[in-house]
Formats: C-alpha cells, sequence, structure tokens
C-alpha cells in the first residue's frame, strides 16, 4: 500500500447522496481477476452512454475537475455491494481522498486497506465545500493526515477529521493488517485450543 | 452482567484486544466465491504466505455463472476465466469446491445453511455484503473486501472495531399477503439506507419468531441494505430442527452438546441495546419499492411519496427519473416486463413453492418474461421432486440453473434498458440488473401475481 502524509488537490464534486458501489464500478466490471485497471470504469454507467461515448453532463467529463483527486460526495457514500473493486477504482482514476458526511461501513474499511482515506465531516461542512466548489472549480484543499486537518481557502478554521490512530499509522507508513495479524501467530494459536463452540 | 446476543457471541471469538479499541477476532468459517477471490490468492502467494486453516474454508462459483447449459463451457471468456482461476486456487490450496456440475453447487449464502455448514454461535465471513443472511441461525456473519479476504485466509482473524448494538422488534400477527420479505423492506424503508450504518442488528418479537428460517434468512439477508454490519435472530427450535442432520451438522453425542450450548444464546433479559426500535408487524402491508435504493419502499397500494426541498431532493429527483415515475403518483396498474425470483434473499425451496402454489393451473401474462432461478442444486433437485417444475413450465415460467443470475447480472441474465422488473433481489440500484434495467423489489408473491397479472396490483384481491 502506497503511503498517505499530505495532499493538496482540487475537488471533483459529486453532490449525490447513497452513491452505492455498483455505480461506482458496475458489476460487469468485476470479471478480472487482477486489481488492476478498474479505473477505466469508474462510474461507467454515469460517465459513458451505452456506446461508450463520454456524456458531457457527468462531473468526470469536465475538462475543469481534470487531475483532481479529491472526491466530494453526499452523505453514505459506498453503500451497498462489499467490493473492494470500488475503493480499486477511485484509487486507480487518481483519487486519494473522499470526503463525505459519512460512509457504509464496508466501503471505509475497503478504503482504508486501499489507501484511499475515507474523511467524513459533518454535514454542515460538507455543505459548505459544496458551495466553495461551486464558486470556484479551482479550489484546492490541503488534507494533512498527521494533524487529522483539513485546510480550506477561505475559511477561517481549519477542520478537524476523526480517523481510528492506528489505521490513521497504518496510511501513514502504507502498511495493511496482515503483517499485524500475521504477528499474532502464538496467540491465534492459543485461543483455536480452546473453542469449545465447534461441534 | 448481561449481554445481548451479539456480545456473547462476538466475547467468544475475541483472541485479544489491541491498543486504540480494536479486536483480533476470530473467524470460524469463511467462504469464498470466483469474484472477490482471486485477488486475494494473487496476495497471499505474494507475500509467501498460505491459507492458515483450508478446512475452514469452503468455496463455490455463483456470481458469475450462466444459468443454461451448465454442463457445457462458459462461453464468457472473462467470465470463464474468473470460474477457471477458482478451480485452480481451491486445488492449489487444497480448498472444498462446490464448483458448477457439484450436486451442492449454488448460491453461497444458501448453500452455507443447506448443508449445515451455517451453525448457531459461529462467525462467519465472505466477500459478499449479503454474508448477513448467515444470521438468521444466530451468527455473526457479515460481508467483507478482498483485502479482508486475504487476512482470513492468512491469520483467520480480521482486526476490527466492535460494531454497536441495536434491536429490532416486530411484533404481532402479520396480515395475509405479507411475507418476510415484505417485513424486511418495511424496516428498511423507516430506516432508510444509512440507518444503521455502524450498527449490529438483533431482530426479536413474536413476528420473527414465527418466521421459518427460510423467512429469516430473508430478513437478515437485508441487513446490509439499511448500512447494518449484519443482522442476526437467536436460535430457537425452529433453528435446531432445520440444522438437524444436515451434512455438516453436529452428530449424535455432538449434537446433544451443541444444542446444549446454543440455548444459551439470546440476549439477557435485561441486556442494554445502544439502539432500540419496535414496530407493529400486523400493521405490515405487501411492500414494493419505487425508487433507486431499497429504503425507498411504500406498501403496493399506498402512493410515491412527494418530497418538499432538503438535501435528499437531488437525489430521489434523480431517482424517479431513472424510474419514469412521478412524485406522488399510484404504482398499480403499472404494466411490467419481466419477473425475476432468485438471489441470495428469495431462491430457496420455500419462495419455490410460494410461487408454485399460487402459478399453479394460472398462466403469465403474456408479455412478461419470468424467470425463477433455484439458490442451489439441492433447492433445484428439490422443486423437481416436488413436481414444482412443470407446475412453473405450465404457468409459462422458465425454471433456470443455479447461480446470482439477474439479480447482480454479471452473466447473460440481463434486463434491458428501461424495462420494468419486478424482483424478488435485494437491490434496485441503477443498472443493477442490467444497464438501464428498472428494478421493482419485492416478495416471492407480489412476484408471481404480478407475473400473472401482467401489471401491479393490489395484492390482498388476488389471494388464493
Amino acid at each position: 500500500m502506497e503511503k498517505f502524509q499530505t495532499l493538496r488537490s482540487g475537488v471533483v464534486p459529486l453532490p449525490i447522496e447513497n452513491v452505492d458501489t455498483d455505480q461506482i464500478i458496475p458489476a460487469r466490471f468485476l470479471k478480472a481477476t487482477t486489481r488492476e485497471g478498474f479505473g477505466a470504469n469508474l462510474f461507467a454507467d454515469w460517465r459513458y452512454t451505452a456506446d461508450g461515448q463520454h456524456k458531457s453532463d457527468f462531473v468526470l467529463n469536465d475538462a475543469r475537475y481534470q487531475g483532481h483527486q479529491i472526491l466530494l460526495a453526499g452523505k453514505n457514500f459506498g453503500c451497498g455491494s462489499s467490493r473492494e473493486h470500488a475503493a480499486w477504482a477511485l484509487y486507480d482514476a487518481g483519487f486519494r481522498v473522499v470526503i463525505s458526511s459519512y460512509f457504509a461501513d464496508i466501503f471505509r474499511g475497503n478504503a482504508l486497506n486501499t489507501g484511499l482515506l475515507p474523511l467524513q465531516v459533518s454535514d454542515e461542512v460538507l455543505q459548505g465545500l459544496f458551495e466553495v466548489v461551486a464558486q470556484d472549480s479551482q479550489t484546492a484543499l490541503t488534507v494533512d493526515l498527521q494533524a487529522q486537518t483539513l485546510t480550506v481557502p477561505g475559511w477561517n478554521e481549519v477542520i478537524h477529521f476523526e480517523l481510528d490512530p492506528y489505521k490513521k499509522e497504518c496510511l501513514i507508513n502504507g502498511y495493511d493488517d496482515i503483517d499485524f495479524l500475521i504477528s499474532q501467530e502464538a496467540a491465534i494459536t492459543a485461543f483455536e485450543q480452546q473453542r469449545s463452540w465447534v461441534f | 452482567m448481561a449481554k445481548t446476543l451479539f456480545d456473547k457471541i462476538w466475547d467468544a471469538h475475541v483472541v485479544r484486544e489491541v491498543a486504540g479499541g480494536l479486536t483480533v477476532f476470530y473467524i470460524d468459517r469463511h467462504l469464498i466465491h470466483e469474484v472477490t477471490s482471486p485477488q486475494a490468492f494473487d496476495e497471499l502467494t505474494a507475500r509467501g504466505l498460505t491459507l492458515r486453516r483450508p478446512e475452514q474454508i469452503v468455496a463455490t462459483a455463483d456470481h458469475n455463472v450462466p444459468t443454461r447449459h451448465q454442463d457445457q463451457p462458459i462461453q464468457d471468456p472473462l467470465s470463464r476465466s474468473q470460474v477457471d482461476k477458482l478451480t485452480e486456487n481451491c486445488a492449489k490450496f487444497g480448498v472444498e469446491l462446490y464448483g458448477l456440475g457439484h450436486q451442492y453447487q449454488g448460491i453461497v449464502h444458501v448453500i452455507g445453511p443447506e448443508l449445515g455448514i451455517t451453525q448457531p454461535g459461529l462467525t462467519m465471513v465472505c466477500g459478499d455484503s449479503h454474508t448477513s443472511t448467515h444470521g438468521a441461525f444466530g451468527t455473526i456473519a457479515f460481508g467483507i473486501g478482498t483485502s479482508q479476504v486475504t487476512q482470513v485466509m492468512a491469520s483467520q482473524c480480521l482486526l476490527l472495531d466492535k460494531p454497536k448494538r441495536m434491536r429490532i422488534t416486530l411484533d404481532g400477527d402479520l396480515r395475509p399477503g405479507v411475507t418476510a420479505k415484505d417485513l424486511i423492506l418495511y424496516v428498511i424503508s423507516q430506516l432508510g439506507t444509512g440507518g444503521a450504518t455502524g450498527y449490529f442488528v438483533e431482530y426479536a418479537g413474536s413476528a420473527i419468531r414465527g418466521l421459518s428460517m427460510e423467512g429469516r434468512m430473508t430478513v437478515c439477508n437485508m441487513s446490509i441494505e439499511m448500512g447494518a454490519r449484519g443482522g442476526l435472530i437467536a436460535p430457537d427450535a425452529t433453528t435446531f430442527e432445520y440444522v438437524k442432520d444436515r451434512r455438516f451438522a453436529p452428530q449424535g453425542e455432538n449434537w446433544d452438546r451443541a444444542v446444549a450450548y446454543w440455548q444459551t444464546l439470546y440476549s439477557d433479559e435485561d441486556a442494554v441495546f445502544d439502539a432500540e426500535l419496535q414496530f407493529d408487524a400486523s400493521a405490515i402491508q405487501p411492500m414494493i419499492t419505487y425508487g433507486t435504493n431499497p429504503g425507498m419502499g411504500i406498501p403496493l397500494s399506498a402512493s410515491i411519496p412527494v418530497l418538499n426541498g432538503g438535501s435528499e431532493a437531488t437525489s430521489f429527483d434523480k431517482s424517479l427519473r431513472y424510474m419514469g415515475f412521478q412524485p406522488g403518483e399510484s404504482l398499480l396498474g403499472k404494466e411490467i416486463n419481466y419477473v425475476f425470483i432468485g438471489s441470495c434473499t428469495n431462491s430457496r425451496i420455500e419462495d419455490l413453492r410460494t410461487v408454485a402454489a399460487y402459478v399453479r393451473g394460472k398462466q403469465k401474462a403474456a408479455h412478461v418474461e419470468a424467470i425463477i432461478v433455484p439458490g442451489s442444486k439441492q433447492v433445484e433437485q428439490q422443486a423437481i421432486a416436488e413436481g414444482l417444475d412443470k407446475v412453473l413450465a405450465e404457468a409459462g415460467f422458465e425454471l433456470r440453473e443455479p447461480g446470482c443470475s439477474a439479480c447482480l447480472a454479471m452473466n447473460d441474465d440481463k434486463i434491458p434498458a428501461g424495462a420494468y422488473c419486478v424482483s424478488t433481489s435485494n437491490r434496485n440500484f441503477e443498472g443493477r440488473q442490467g444497464p438501464g434495467a428498472r428494478t421493482l423489489l419485492a416478495s416471492p408473491l407480489v412476484a408471481a401475481i404480478t407475473a400473472v397479472e401482467g401489471r401491479l396490483v393490489d395484492i390482498t384481491q388476488y389471494l388464493n
């Protein structure tokens, strides 16, 4: 997993609530057996017509937002299927942060395991961010993971965000859970010897 | 100290607690399928690791398989390569595989229970969000991403934060025509698609206790559709009777010991939940969804709500535009093009019996294409043994071979753009059943009646 420390980037606004993982990456694109290449089909049905043309009214096809690495989305982002491919697709398309006022549980975990930061803010802050980006499509936000802050140009105060301290260390250092779990071998073996509920 | 059912099972599976409030949590059973496992096996190999407990893993091919001519090679090269990869990985790593052609093949959440792999008090995971289904047995079961699939493969554990506990109590006798699917669609319509995020839900009350295991599985299956990590129901005599004598159920003396333990799995009377909700089950009516998330459900005879502004307005309008519906209109009389009966929510023998009992001696409407996809080879064989296949065929329904099929349309079973499909599956997301497809979620009974009438009707006027 790549390290994540700080990011200063423009934003792609997607003011839709309950964006489900079938929209992020439709099931018919889940047939690959590797992790790479899902970005081309990110939001495929919103992004392309049936014959593969770019839909001009979808934000990812808007020239003003090209290269921006922060996705700003309505609440309950990532609901639905457990497919980690959704996080892989966002990452592969260049996103490093998704900001929303809350995330579906499985997506949040998948994002953290992919090196994509799910940054949760209040409903009011989310609304404010949509307004800032609507006024200036080139607004650049700064995310500082160590300080757990989001800096918005023109705002008097920085926004603090919450993140599990263990997950924060993992992201900053590019670690994942496997190394930690493997290191627990002795405890796991001891535990297995006393399982009394398996008949 | 008084404990909830969830806490009892959780506490029994804590290997150790680590700094920061996370738990090394032990997983008893791991189900895998062809879509979310290949990258996990590759990761394992890349790190020089292997499966810690291959005997605690069971694999099947379900998401991507055709539902016709399963005896022949899969036509779609990508689907074929994914299914082949599963076969290769299972052979290489020593995992039991119920692949295409095997007598136990089927949807992962149908075969676990029917083989007795799913048992009370266990922890189960699968790279599939509908793993919550197994909670019907008093099991902590939940869906995980592929990185977590790798973690369980390597360590038989996950690093988790403990979810909050919610209890949803449904008391009262069900009205005629109201089924488990209507109960859960109603609950989701009340909580919304994110209303239980962060919680593990216990379903309780007389309406839940009165359900068969198939019905309880339908309820727990859709827990994820309101954002819950999972759902579970305290095991009781109905549970024990279902599990007894199944292929991997405890036998003989072990059975008695198992039941003695399982009888301790309930929420203590004074256990405290982080959230409690109560609903009058006798007031619930047959349900249908009108929008593009499972929370957008109404009684079949009610009208689509009218929203007055708010942050949800943009998404709501987008959803109704996609569906071709207007705020405030009734769905009754709407013509339907497809009926899909299947998925891990409603493809068990009880569901097929419900449909067959209604359509016996009737004909589907000429313009409707009605597809029934059994949840497993065993369900298919049982349906044939009971003669349901003939009843369904005479009514114009096509009985296919097992798989996830048009629930997520990874295979060839797709609903065309713009067409309306009444579906017994679990998600009505945009494009879920094929690009542009319009899905209305409902019970198998509503689906059967809709297929015969060719349009949405007040089913209470049509009950046999």
